[in-house]
Parts: C-alpha cells; sequence; structure tokens
C-alpha cells in the first residue's frame, strides 16, 4: 500500500498543547512539511513568539531561539546578519507584529531582511484570553472590546500584509488561511516558497495564515472553518499580496 | 605600541572591534552618538562585521540577543532613557544566559532630562533593571583608556560568564580625548557548543527564557545565583589611591573619582590626609575593601554625580561601622575638583 501521509521529519513526535481546532498545530506541520521538502533543517533557525506559539520549540526539531513579546523580526534579523546562509524564520501572532512588534516587523521589512514570517492571523490574542487585536473585525467582540469593535473608539483593523507590501524592501507576501483542505495545501505551497526565496536571496518575505481560533471565537472547529471563508476574507482577502520574487508566479 | 589621541566614544568602539566584536546594532541618542557613527564606519572595515542601525533601542538590543545567539561577539550603545528601553532585552539576554556588551554613557535623567554628563543610572545598571532575579556585570571607566581596557574586558567577560556586560560611562568620558595604549587582542574563549547555528545532522536545540514550571524556573533561577556568587567573588575590581595614612576616604567611581583624585591631590598638598577608593565594577560592588579600610578609617564621604545612589551600597558594605557623609551634583551638574575639595574640607573639619 502506498503511504500518502505522515509526520513530517521536522517535526517533534510531541502532542500539541493548542486547542482542538486550533490553525496553530496546522500551521506548524506545513511549515516542517516545507523544511523537509527543501531538505533544510539542519540550516534553519525558528524565533517563536510569545502568544499561544510560545511553546513552538517543543514541536519544530529545529534550532529555535525564543523572541521577546513582538521582537521577532529584530532577534532573526540579529541571527541572519551573522549567519546569512541560514534560513531563518520568524513565527508570530496578529498581537505580536502587528501590535507590540510592529516597529520591529515594519522595519525588518523595509530593511529587506532575507528572512521569512509565519504571521498567524487569529483577530485576537489568543494566549492571554481572548482580548480584542489590531486585526479583531469591526464589530467583532473580544474580552476588551465587549460591545464589539467600534471603529471610532478602537479603530480599524490593520491589514499588516497590504501595509507591508507597499515596502519596497519586501519580496513577496501571500495570505493564506488554513481552514479547509484546499486552503492548507495553498498555505504549505506558499510558505515553501517563501523559504526557496529566502534561500535564492532575494528578500523579506512574510506568509499571513487567517487561523481558526475556536476557544476564543467561541466556536465550534466547524463553525470557526466557516467563519474563516464567510466573515474574515471579506476584511482580510486570500491571495498573493505581493510578488517581486523571481518568476513572479502565483504560490499555486 | 602605538598612542593614539582618541575621544572615549571612539576607543570604545574601535577597543570592541579588536576584541572582536563583530556585531554592533544602536540607535542615536546623544552623547554616545560618536560611537553609533564610529561602528558604522569601522565595522565593514573587518570580515564578517555587521552594523545595523535599528529602528530603536528595544531593536537594537533583540538583534544582539538573535547575533549573540548566532554566536556573534555582540554589542550595542545607548544613553540613559536609550537603556531604559534595553532593560526588556538586557533581561532576556540574562535569562538566556547569552553574552552581550552594553555600553551607556549616562546623562541627566530622569525622563528624557537632557544630554550632560550624569551617574543618575546607578541604581538601574546595578539593580538588574529590567524584571527578574537577574545581574549585569557592570564596568565603570574613569579614563578613555581604561574605557579602552574595559571595553576589551567586558567581551571576555560576558563570554566566560555567557550574561551581558554593561559598561557605565557618562557623557563626559564618551567625549573627551585622550591618548590611548590598546592592550593586545585575546583569542576568543566561547564554546561552539552554545552557538546556535542550524543543528546540521545532530539534535536541534532551543534557547529560551519562558519556563512554566514553578519549580523548573526556580531552579533556573538558582543557577544564575550561584553563578553570580562566582562572579561577585572573582571578578571585583577596584583602585585605591593615596588612602595610606588617610584620616578621610572619598568613594567615587567613572568620572567623579577623576574629579576626586583632583581634589585630593589639591588637599594632600595642603597637608589634609585624603584618599579615595574608586570601584571599578560596580556589580560586584567591591564591599570587602570598603569594609577593610573602615577598620582604620572612622570618615567616609561618597561623591557621586547623582542624589545619592552608590551611597546605598557604601552603607550597606560599612554596616555602621564608620561615618559615611554624601556630596552629589545630579542633573548633568560636573563639579570641579576645587569645589569637591571645598566639600571635603568641610566634612574633613567636623
Ligand atoms: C512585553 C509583554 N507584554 C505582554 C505580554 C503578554 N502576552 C503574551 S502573549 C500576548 C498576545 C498574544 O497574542 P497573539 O500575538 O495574537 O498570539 P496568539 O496567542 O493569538 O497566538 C500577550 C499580550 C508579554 N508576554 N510580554
Ligand atoms: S486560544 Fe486560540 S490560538 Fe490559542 S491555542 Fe487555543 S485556539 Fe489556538
Amino acid at each position: 500500500m502506498k503511504k500518502v501521509f505522515s509526520r513530517p521529519k521536522s517535526l517533534k513526535n510531541t502532542a500539541f498543547h493548542y486547542c482542538a481546532g486550533c490553525g496553530h498545530s496546522i500551521t506548524h506541520r506545513l511549515i516542517c512539511d516545507a523544511i523537509d521538502q527543501l531538505g533544510i533543517r539542519g540550516i534553519t533557525i525558528g524565533v517563536p513568539p510569545a502568544g499561544c506559539a510560545v511553546l513552538a520549540y517543543n514541536y519544530f526539531d529545529v534550532d529555535m531561539l525564543e523572541a521577546p513579546h513582538g521582537r521577532g523580526c529584530a532577534v532573526a534579523t540579529g541571527i541572519k546578519r551573522t549567519l546569512p546562509d541560514r534560513v531563518v524564520f520568524s513565527y508570530q501572532g496578529d498581537g505580536d507584529l502587528a501590535a507590540i512588534g510592529t516597529a520591529e516587523t515594519f522595519h525588518a521589512a523595509n530593511r529587506g531582511d532575507n528572512i521569512t514570517v509565519i504571521f498567524i492571523n487569529n483577530a485576537v490574542y489568543g494566549m492571554t484570553g481572548g482580548q480584542m487585536a489590531p486585526t479583531t473585525l469591526l464589530g467583532m467582540t473580544s474580552t476588551t472590546s465587549p460591545p464589539g469593535r467600534s471603529a471610532t473608539l478602537d479603530g480599524h483593523p490593520i491589514r499588516m500584509s497590504e501595509v507591508l507590501a507597499g515596502l519596497d524592501g519586501v519580496r513577496y507576501i501571500e495570505r493564506c488561511a488554513v481552514n479547509t483542505p484546499r486552503n492548507i495545501l495553498r498555505a504549505g505551497r506558499a510558505i515553501r516558497k517563501a523559504f526557496q526565496y529566502q534561500m535564492d536571496g532575494v528578500g523579506f518575505t512574510m506568509i499571513e495564515v487567517l487561523s481558526q481560533c475556536p476557544t476564543n471565537w467561541k466556536m465550534t472547529p466547524a463553525e470557526s472553518c466557516r467563519w474563516i471563508d464567510e466573515v474574515m476574507t471579506k476584511t482580510f482577502p486570500v491571495g498573493v499580496i505581493k510578488d517581486t520574487g523571481k518568476g513572479g508566479t502565483h504560490a499555486d | 605600541m602605538d598612542k593614539i589621541l582618541i575621544s572615549g566614544n571612539w576607543v570604545c568602539g574601535e577597543a570592541a572591534i579588536r576584541a572582536g566584536c563583530r556585531f554592533y546594532a544602536g540607535y542615536p541618542i546623544t552623547p554616545q552618538n560618536e560611537l553609533t557613527e564610529y561602528m558604522a564606519e569601522h565595522m565593514r572595515r573587518v570580515e564578517g562585521g555587521t552594523f545595523i542601525q535599528a529602528e530603536s533601542e528595544i531593536a537594537a538590543i533583540n538583534m544582539v540577543l538573535g547575533a549573540s545567539a548566532a554566536g556573534a561577539r555582540a554589542m550595542t550603545s545607548s544613553s540613559s532613557p536609550g537603556i531604559s528601553l534595553k532593560q526588556e532585552g538586557i533581561s532576556a539576554l540574562a535569562a538566556d544566559e547569552l553574552p552581550a556588551v552594553i555600553v551607556n554613557m549616562m546623562r541627566g535623567g530622569p525622563g528624557l532630562g537632557n544630554i550632560l554628563p550624569s551617574q543618575g543610572d546607578y541604581f538601574q545598571a546595578t539593580r538588574g533593571g529590567g524584571h527578574g532575579d537577574y545581574r549585569t556585570i557592570v564596568l565603570a571607566p574613569s579614563s578613555v583608556q581604561e574605557l579602552a581596557d574595559l571595553t576589551m574586558d567586558a567581551f571576555d567577560l560576558a563570554d566566560a560568564y555567557r550574561n551581558p556586560v554593561m559598561i557605565l560611562g557618562d557623557g563626559m568620558t564618551g567625549q573627551m580625548m585622550e591618548p590611548v595604549v590598546f592592550g593586545k587582542p585575546r583569542p576568543r574563549r566561547y564554546s561552539e557548543k552554545y552557538v546556535l547555528k542550524g543543528c546540521g545532522e545532530g539534535k536541534s536545540r532551543f534557547v529560551r527564557g519562558l519556563i512554566l514550571d514553578a519549580l523548573r524556573m526556580e531552579e533556573h533561577n538558582w543557577k544564575l545565583a550561584r553563578k553570580y556568587s562566582v562572579i561577585a567573588q572573582k571578578e571585583v575590581r577596584f583602585e585605591t589611591f593615596r588612602t595610606g595614612n588617610a584620616k578621610l576616604v572619598i568613594i567615587a567611581y567613572g568620572i567623579a573619582a577623576r574629579i576626586a583624585k583632583g581634589a585630593i591631590n589639591r588637599l594632600r598638598d595642603s597637608g589634609y590626609r585624603v584618599g579615595l577608593i574608586r570601584p571599578i565594577t560596580l556589580w560586584p560592588f567591591p564591599a570587602q575593601i570598603i569594609r577593610d579600610t573602615a577598620e582604620r578609617i572612622g570618615n567616609f564621604l561618597v561623591f557621586e554625580m547623582s542624589a545619592g545612589q552608590m551611597l546605598e551600597d557604601v552603607k550597606l558594605a560599612l554596616e555602621g561601622r564608620a561615618r559615611v557623609s554624601f556630596y552629589g551634583r545630579p542633573g548633568g551638574v560636573v563639579p570641579t575638583p576645587a569645589e569637591l575639595a571645598k566639600a571635603i574640607v568641610q566634612e574633613y573639619q567636623r
């Protein structure tokens, strides 16, 4: 019988601590698949965030250096400039990347640092209990926007991918989702492409992943997956936001 | 060996490069800009040298965190308000047991303060500054030559203990020019096993400060504490100056000690028996020499360009064994040796 599905080699054989239906675990797998496919486990260094993925080093079987909350891109820059021939990625949530770490992200992108950012957008601060994030949708309730996010009180959701795409140092950004088999396959290809670009020395790459957080969205996993298609993608449309790498082809 | 005339900020950069510093990230702030500028110019001179003008002090120290973990001798520099921002990263470096050198050319504070020489960051430097149970080795140069020497030493100490080391200077030490002879660079002794560079064919590793389990976190804290007590035993540095037959001993560090020496020389010429103890390491603090000196001498005067911070460590060292008074000028005021001499005479005659 032909084996069509197995645990990626660069994913440790450990049970995830994530909630059932959470997008983090799926994305971890996709990153490990990409690492395996490109054969870069030995030269990859990951930077996990503060956030639900704070324990990411327990899962990725590559060298990892934890960053203080929001500083993933600065830490990754320090590693990459010291070891330019390694593949360096930071893994960051929306609170991490788009609030406390906005400046670090923006400037690493603007410098065109040759790193890859995996940006998990679940529209909330997951780890700290479901507070409003910079990406929380208008009208969406959270523990710190109980009546629903209001544009006048709380500002608008920030589309980081579109914001960063405007910077000349950025070579490739794609927004993906991990809510359906088709989207998951597509996200995997995008991550692999971003790593490939980094290996080619192209510059800053980022993959935004719309990622379900059933716990804080107060939905079942199935409802969360539907909600991404029906609601979240209206504010955060999936697709290639920018691609100036070699060929400029779509990840598909 | 060649003697050159050079400013403190430049010498710090040059000594760092000679000591093998290959990664520098900084953000402009007066009065240490010449150091950042020196690194921008001279880092490219050496193979594998990286200079980054970071977008903030927070970014700079976190770049240093990454570079240090990846095996580079790494440094950042700033002045008081910028060091406040770096404290997050310094705490992380201490937690991760990563070496790094952080230069603080102090200026008047609190808040934005001014850009004049001050010693107002003693508490912040010696108490950890960032959160958590940790220590930073703090070196306080009082001349441009010593700044050169201590900068080179700082990298060795950082490596030896895998801990952040701070050079605590001030706007004046940074900007004055003096003749300097550079010491010989020493080969780096730092085990490859601590370097995170991709696992190759081997086992992957991680470096983290997050330890959720209380007992394991406690264990990590005790491990750090044991390291700090070794440092406290082995790395204390100080200078004594004309304490021989002294009746009154000044305790001052950095540029204040320089001023104190001027005052003491004058007073000795007029027959006053005064001397100086100058802490070179502010942490670990040279408490023992102060205690020992108190066996013979009953009168101490602490002189700082602050409202009195090291004063607390001196009192802790003395444990009431001797009289201690204080003379200070906070906020960026640099007193002259003549002014200090007056204050000393007053105390002397009491
Ligand atoms: C300096 C600092 N401020 C606040 C926190 C607390 N904190 C931990 S994770 C987090 C937010 C995480 O949200 P996000 O980045 O969206 O990731 P998620 O948990 O949703 O995956 C916060 C605020 C911290 N660890 N450090
Ligand atoms: S709180 Fe949300 S983001 Fe965090 S693990 Fe649970 S589902 Fe995932």
